[in-house]
């Protein structure tokens, strides 16, 4: 295997830190025929990060792994890995490894020669091979499963079978594919929590594809939002979440209110596309009095949704306008919640909470 | 009125079949006995039965001065098909290439079989398809007849190597492997594509994102993946070779067991040696399933 042992100094100057570049794609195109799955992609990824591509199903994510990992080869445009071209090179002479959403695991071998696969196609000695086997098994906690085979294993399991046989090779640059995709809720929290604690402790950038808006904002230090095929964003979890730059952005990641247009005049008192978080709107009597810096408007609740630890509330603006509502149900009962539909209310929120965006691509998530 | 007087007998056939489907759906066991008795039976009493007959018959023996068959249990033909050097060499011929044409058969098929179920795009894949399976719709001893015009002395083969300076190899044991590999490949071809297309495309791309090329991924993850089908495959082309007559026949002027069983049957009237005889091949398949269990070929068919 070909290793760039220094960084290459062109790559530490495009750099928006200090730290290097791993991963560089430069204008990078990929069609399928008529299909465009990625259109002019620029992203550059830090040596050491863990960073997600984030998107709808469609939107390229997958395709742009896929192009990182060797498997697809960019219809125009480059791919960097570590300031070298790696366009046109096969996944066996990259210095990648692939966690597979489906897991991958090769069912007439065992968990010990599955993990030992790459060192042993490497041709690392059967003593050596077995001794850091075992010390890739300890690292997900399944030491002594060596010889099991894949379909005596549990989804978690194999999950993390699949995740020791990538990362034995040392590579600098692990790429996941969705691979928590196929687990239930509360073991997909659990890996989360593990799977950010092994990439510190190992230290290697993590690429990591999800649909998951929760699961890219648990993990990453930055994301990438896709949307048909473009970049979005490309910004830490706090910034996508609470600057989203577009209405695509602050319509994925998390619920988002979009106030556009005349609404945008009156309520807001600029034109522009404004969106507000649901959990930063006040619900009150319609007689309550506003602030001055707060922006207000009157509606009526048209549905309620009860959720447990907080309700939502779906409120028809006066001036022709849905707005979401959501509110910790801190003292208020099912009943209570619930009695509010029908009724008139007052919203209120701090002027500080509009933010501006531009329309973007063609949210899927748009009025 | 009419639909009143048609209404009495249909509500009645109506109420019998409702009445014997709810009596067979509380007893699940009378359900598939009825649904099971027609095919065991034809095992059991044709095929079973049969092969049973056989398996007697082979101990009697044929009694040379009245040429009557003697209903007693002796080891007189055992006796005769061990220690005749002909019956030995002909059992050997028989086994020897029905092996030779099951890993002709396997090195042919798989470059296709892969082809067709990894490389090929739908409309190519349902050409080869078609092209594969061609030859099943024409009679066997058409195609075994167009192989005997290939190989004789004036035929196309001949004349093809004749322009490098070679010849065929005539009519004996080389010709009946050739037409046996061709005969039976379509046999080995459909299992094999089968196994193939079965391994998900992520387990090769695993293989050389782990570091391997091509040729290490074909033989640690591809083939063994396949091997199941393959074994699955070469119990067709093994035991169709095996059991075969007419081709030994009809390209060569060698015997093999059929031809031997054929000709005690008919001619000679020893049935009981041809019994015999015949308890061989069905022996050796006995011992091929069992190995072919062992490598799993029954989940791959």
């Amino acid at each position: 295997m070909q290793q760039v042992a220094s960084t290459v100094p062109s790559a530490t100057e495009r750099a928006p830190s200090r730290a290097s570049v791993a991963v560089h794609l430069e204008r990078v195109r990929k069609t399928f025929g008529e299909v465009v799955a990625v259109d002019d992609v620029d992203l550059e990824i830090r040596d050491g990060e863990f960073f997600s591509l984030l998107g709808p199903s469609g939107s390229g994510k997958t395709t742009t792994l896929r192009m990182i990992a060797g498997f697809e080869q960019p219809t125009s445009g480059r791919v960097l890995l570590h300031g070298r071209d790696v366009t046109g090179v096969p996944p066996y002479d990259r210095d990648v490894n692939t966690v597979f959403q489906d897991y991958a695991l090769f069912p007439h071998m065992n968990v010990g020669d599955n993990v030992g696969y790459g060192l042993m196609v490497k041709g690392v000695p059967g003593k050596a091979r077995r001794e850091r086997v075992a010390e890739a098994l300890r690292m997900v906690r399944l030491d002594g499963f060596e010889r099991r085979k894949p379909n005596q294993l549990s989804g978690g399991q194999r999950q993390r079978v699949a995740l020791a046989r990538a990362l034995i090779n040392r590579p600098r640059v692990l790429l996941l594919d969705e691979p928590l995709g196929a687990l239930d809720l509360k073991l997909r929290e659990e890996m989360q929590i593990e799977l950010k604690a092994i990439q510190e402790r190992v230290g290697i950038t993590f690429i990591y594809v999800t649909h998951d808006q929760v699961e890219a904002l648990t993990m990453s230090d930055r994301l990438a939002v896709f949307n048909q095929g473009r970049v979005e964003q490309v910004a830490s979890p706090a910034d996508v979440y609470e600057r989203p730059a577009t209405a695509f952005v602050a319509g994925f990641v998390g619920t988002s209110n979009l106030i556009s247009g005349d609404s945008a005049e009156r309520i807001v008192g600029r034109r522009g596309i404004f969106t507000v978080r649901p959990e930063k709107i006040r619900l009150s009597e319609p007689g309550d009095a506003a602030h001055e810096e707060e922006c207000t408007a009157l509606g009526t609740v048209r549905g309620v949704a009860y959720q447990g630890s907080d309700t939502r509330y779906f409120v028809d603006l006066d001036g022709g306008l849905e707005l979401v509502v959501t509110r910790q149900n801190l003292a208020t009962s099912s009943m209570e919640a619930l009695a509010l539909k029908g009724k008139a209310v007052r919203l209120t929120w701090d002027r500080r909470h509009n933010l501006p965006v531009t329309k973007g691509g063609e949210g899927t998530e748009e009025e | 009125m009419s639909a009143a007087t048609s209404a009495g007998p249909g509500g009645t056939l109506t109420g019998l079949r409702r009445g014997v489907a709810s009596a067979l759906h509380r007893r699940p066991r009378l359900q598939l006995g009825l649904l099971l008795t027609p095919p065991l039976a034809w095992l059991g009493v044709i095929y079973l039965g049969s092969l049973a007959v056989l398996f007697l018959s082979a101990f009697w023996r044929l009694d040379p001065d009245t040429t009557q068959i003697v209903q007693e249990p002796s080891l007189v033909n055992f006796e005769t098909l061990a220690n005749t050097e002909v019956y030995r060499v002909i059992a050997l011929r028989t086994i020897g290439i029905a092996a030779a044409v099951t890993i002709t058969d396997a090195a042919l098929a798989f470059p296709l079989a892969y082809y067709m179920a990894r490389v090929a795009s739908p409309r190519v894949r349902n050409l080869l398809f078609i092209a594969v399976l061609m030859p099943l719709w024409s009679s066997y001893l058409v195609r075994v007849y167009s192989w005997r015009i290939i190989l004789s002395e004036e035929g196309p083969l001949n004349w093809l190597l004749g322009l490098v300076g070679l010849s065929g190899p005539g009519f004996g044991e080389i010709s009946i492997w050739l037409v046996f590999s061709y005969i039976w490949l379509p046999y080995m071809i459909l299992p094999v594509y089968a196994g193939l297309e079965r391994i998900p495309a992520s387990l090769l791309e695993a293989s050389g994102d782990l570091g391997a090329h091509g040729l290490t991924t074909l033989r640690r993850v591809v083939v063994p993946l396949a091997f199941p089908a393959i074994v699955a495959g070469s119990i067709f082309t093994f035991s169709l070779t095996l059991g075969d007559y007419i081709t030994p026949q009809l390209v060569s002027s060698t015997q093999f067991i059929g031809n031997v069983v054929y000709s005690n049957v008919g001619v000679a009237g020893n049935l009981p040696f041809a019994a015999a005889f015949a308890t061989v091949p069905v022996m050796v398949m006995a011992v091929y399933l069992i190995g072919a269990r062992r490598l799993g070929a029954f989940e791959a068919l």
